[in-house]
């Protein structure tokens, strides 16, 4: 008698999707990037969720950075739009299809240089969508120059040392009304991994900075977003751990160790303070705390700063339940009677 | 005519034994800032109750207050709604430019001023009514600081006199420009209106030939201006997403817009706005939210003026590559740069039909009157969704910022149509599609709205070099596949576009082109060219870009074919050059003007009868 090997059943999330719903095509970005491993955690996030792939829609600007959507969430439509200004085109998006998870990906060249007017309109608007910013201070695609998160005395490849202070897109974020704001560094899985689900949850503006050296053009000894620089300067804030709204949230933590912020869906983010009174919900104590760590050459990282109140930009709009995209024509196009009343009013 | 040289002309005054009656202009110059609108509203509302096809140019500055203004208001029985030069009737009420008004008139003009402007001193040939602004106002408007407004109101009365304009419906015009809830404003109104009229009944004898007797050509017209006309083109279009940057002359169109939607388009159950207008941090930022939103489904809107196109075009080129529907109303002023913001213009037409680098070009509609800013309105939003791609409306200044007599506007009869959008049960029965396939042989592909909840359903929209099934491509024959599509797609739109206005007179040597507000100076001129030198002429005026086969069938119909233009280098012409035969290039000849005003008829003839060398 012949034995038939059962093929082991395939490993599926929630929903029943495998991880490989979750990818996307093959990167062309060079080997060791950052960006890479930020792809991955997303892709892990979003299946270890159960999200439908297909409920989120992708947004970008130009550059490395901008490339990597392609690299995950292939079941999801994506835009790679123009430079700098993918936050418009997230934004027209968002409230033409409330529904919409909006994921954006973008880099510190085209969220700090060319789209910083967008990204502060962003913010100020509180766009519900989670907003990556793979953060390496350099050009990658043009071969190497400073972008606008360079740090002061960094240099490049030739030496060239950059004289003008960095945008820190956390500080702004979070003094200008992004509701969640997050920084983190490309290498560090679990506590990258925490955030993203966090802010998946988020019903509001998630930036989260993320420090992803170059491995090209800047992950050399003058550069401050290296991957050397970044093991010893990086300050994690405090350990994380995101518990999903489905799962059993009692998980045991000493009690005065751990601040628990609900999130929109009732899924719970767990921050475990190290040895600073940290309050994350607090906006003076995010810049100060950015503040001191800049002073003192240091990469803070955790989140920073979270805000479950503040209503955000499509709730302020009153926009109806359904997605404008698909209302009927019976919802958009006022009757016959509307016109005759209105041409009475111009007789 | 002389400008400002006095003319020796001998007096008429009293000699008129004929009346000018109902063909006329009425130039109020004022200053901006004093409120002077409310009071030309009403002058032009009244003639046009009295059945009297009417028409009004506001020429006014970039400015907020301080700076000269003036208001033309032309009564035409013959039904001539475009800009009379010649001015027949002025009101003086700017000291500063009063003396130029004054000079600039033609003989036996007549003229109402404020009385210590000693304007009659000036020349011999005019008719002069001197009023005592000062004086009249103080008993009907105790409260000084209103004064200022309410003067403005004396000079209508004044004007209902001596033109026979009924004060009962200048009573009706002022009730509607102010509504109900301003019911004490129109009553102070009304008092100034009647004191000026009973002033000059005390006072004046009437000298000059003008005046006013009812018609009946207004009956079942509207007044409205092309903005608003376009906003509610917009609203029964069934925008979903509007997007925005103040400029001058097109924020009316969506401040109007916002005025509507919050009366008609709240959900009648919940109250939730079926639309989203947001007020972007600049243009770049309003035409991004547009492509944002017509990507994943809306109907999508911005609009604009010259600058803004300029700032627009990054993101229209990506519109025009990746295919995302978008419509932008440009409603044309004077550039280049700042330019004259607040003149009227056709200088964005060549820009804008080929907004953006690399090979792009984009339909564009040229609305005339208000009727067609709302039906365009409503067929761009089809176009934009039938095609997947950025539409332009071609509005200006003098159509959007203008009160016209119009037709009321029709219902649409049409439904709506969204193209080709594929749903989750599509995808189903089909097992998938390629997004940039030409499966019609139209050039129009399929898509797909973002959140379909399909595993099908997904594609990456990209600027960059695409294949069929939108995967990044930079190889040759994807990148001409794609274009070649692109262009026939633009082919198919050429008779899908509305088909022009033609009228053509047999025997007719002469053939006359022109777009959007020109129109009522060629209307005109073409009356001017046939009564005075007896030359008849055929008309076309093109709707849409890409023109249709209706516009070569009419050039080589025609020996010579007149091309107006409200631009210096004759973009239309040139818009036209390049879909056009060499044999039919040749017959075009340009007429042109670029002064910032609406296009006048006389302008238009005095350059035909210059080139035909009569």
């Amino acid at each position: 008698m012949s034995t038939t090997l059962t093929p082991p059943p395939k490993k599926v999330n929630r929903i029943g999707l495998e991880v490989l719903s979750y990818k996307g095509g093959k990167t062309t970005l060079c080997a060791g990037c950052g960006h890479n491993s930020i792809s991955e955690r997303i892709v892990e996030c979003f299946y270890e969720l159960g999200i439908q792939p297909w409920s989120v829609a992708k947004f970008s600007g130009i550059g490395c950075s901008s490339k990597s959507p392609a690299y995950f969430l292939g079941l999801a439509h994506g835009f790679n739009a123009v430079h700098g200004r993918m936050p418009a085109v997230a934004t027209g998006a968002l409230l033409a299809n409330r529904h919409i998870l909006g994921l954006g990906v973008t880099g510190d060249g085209d969220t700090a240089s060319i789209g910083i007017g967008q990204f502060m309109h962003m913010v100020r608007r509180n766009v519900p969508m989670i907003y990556i910013i793979e953060d390496n201070g350099v050009y990658g695609l043009t071969k190497g120059q400073f972008s606008a998160t360079a740090d002061l005395g960094s240099t490049l490849k030739s030496g060239t040392p950059n004289d003008l202070p960095p945008f820190d897109c956390c500080a702004l974020a979070l003094k200008w009304g992004a509701t969640f704001v997050g920084r983190s560094f490309s290498g560090d899985k679990k506590q990258l991994q925490a955030l993203l689900k966090a802010a998946i949850a988020h019903d509001g503006l998630s930036v989260i900075d993320v420090i992803s050296p170059c491995v090209t053009f800047n992950d050399h000894e003058g550069s401050t977003k290296s991957y050397s620089y970044m093991k010893d300067h990086e300050e994690a804030l405090h350990e994380l751990d995101f518990v999903p709204a489905y799962e059993d949230i009692s998980v045991d933590i000493p009690e005065g160790e751990v601040m628990d912020v609900q999130m929109h869906d009732g899924s719970h983010l767990r921050i475990r303070k190290l040895d600073r009174d940290y309050n994350p919900t607090s906006k003076l104590a995010a810049l100060s705390a950015l503040e001191e760590a800049e002073a003192r050459g240091e990469v803070l990282t955790g989140v920073l700063y979270v805000n479950t109140a503040k209503p955000n930009f499509v709730q302020m709009l009153n926009l109806a339940d359904e997605a404008l995209a698909t209302l009927p024509e019976s919802k958009v196009r006022p009757p016959r009677e509307v016109l005759d009343q209105v041409m009475e009013e111009l007789r | 005519m002389s400008t400002l040289e006095v003319s020796p002309a001998e007096p008429r005054l009293g000699e008129f034994d004929q009346s000018v009656i109902n063909d006329f202009s009425i130039q109020v110059a004022t200053v901006n800032g004093s409120g002077s609108q409310t009071a030309n509203t009403v002058l032009m509302r009244a003639i046009f109750q009295m059945g009297i096809p009417v028409s009004g140019k506001n020429m006014f500055p970039s400015n907020i207050a301080g700076l000269p203004t003036w208001f033309t208001i032309r009564a035409s029985k013959h039904g001539y709604i475009g800009r009379k030069k010649e001015i027949d009737f002025l009101v003086a009420m700017n000291p500063e430019t009063a003396r130029e008004d004054v000079m600039k008139l033609d003989s036996g003009a007549a003229v109402v001023y404020d009385e210590p402007l000693k304007l009659n001193a000036l020349r011999s040939d005019l008719h002069f009514y001197p009023v005592p602004f000062d004086k009249l106002v103080g008993p009907v408007c105790p409260e000084a600081k209103l004064r200022k407004l309410v003067r403005n109101m004396i000079y209508d009365g004044v004007v209902a006199n001596l033109l026979s304009i009924e004060m009962e419906e200048v009573r009706k015009a002022l009730v509607k420009q102010f509504g109900k809830r301003k019911a004490k404003a129109a009553e102070l109104n009304w008092g100034a209106a009647q004191a000026g009229y009973d002033y000059a009944a005390k006072t004046f004898t009437k000298t000059d030939p003008f005046r006013v007797e009812r018609m009946n050509e207004t009956a079942g017209k509207i007044i409205i201006d092309g903005n608003s006309a376009a906003a509610l083109g917009c609203m029964f279009a069934g925008v979903t997403v509007v997007t925005w940057y103040p400029i001058t002359p097109s924020s009316s169109l969506v401040e109007t817009l916002i005025g509507y939607m919050r009366r008609f388009r709240l959900d009648p159950e919940t109250r939730k706005a079926t639309y989203a207008i947001v007020q972007a941090e600049d243009e770049l930022a309003s035409i991004g939210m547009a492509i944002g939103a017509g990507w994943a489904g809306a109907r999508a809107m911005t609009s604009t003026a010259g600058p803004g196109i300029s700032l627009m075009s990054e993101f229209v080129g990506l519109g025009y590559y990746a295919e995302i529907p978008a419509v932008i109303f440009d409603v044309q002023r004077v550039g280049p740069s700042t330019g004259l913001p607040t003149r009227t213009s056709q200088g964005d037409l060549l820009s804008t039909a080929l907004l953006s680098h690399g090979d792009t070009k984009h339909p564009l509609y040229f609305p005339s009157s208000p009727e067609e800013c709302f039906t365009m309105a409503i067929d761009a939003f089809d176009l934009a969704e039938q095609f997947q791609t950025p539409v332009f409306v071609m509005t200006d200044l003098d159509l959007g910022m203008n009160n016209w007599m119009a037709d009321p506007f029709p219902y649409p009869t049409e439904p709506i149509r969204r193209g080709k959008v594929l749903s989750a049960e599509d995808l189903e029965r089909l097992g998938g599609f390629a997004r940039y396939k030409d499966v019609d042989g139209d050039g129009v592909g399929y898509r797909t709205l973002p959140a379909t909840p399909h595993p099908a359903a997904a594609y990456f929209t990209r600027g960059s070099g695409h294949n069929e099934n939108a995967a990044y491509s930079e190889r040759e024959d994807d990148y001409i596949n794609n274009m070649d599509r692109l262009a026939r797609k633009f082919e198919t739109m050429r008779g899908r576009v509305p088909a022009p206005q033609i009228d053509v007179k047999d025997g007719a040597e002469i053939g006359v082109i022109a777009v959007g507000t020109s129109h009522y100076a060629v209307e005109e001129s073409r009356d001017q060219l046939l009564r005075e030198y007896e030359i008849a002429t055929s008309y076309l005026r093109p709707k849409a870009y890409p023109f249709n086969q209706e516009l070569s069938d009419f050039i080589r119909r025609h020996e010579r074919v007149y091309v107006v233009d409200q631009n210096r280098d004759a973009q239309l012409l040139g818009l036209m050059r390049l879909e056009l035969s060499p044999e039919e290039i040749a017959k075009l000849r340009s007429v042109r003007y670029y002064g910032g005003l609406p296009l006048d008829a006389r302008t238009v003839t005095d350059e035909i009868i210059r080139q035909e060398g009569k």
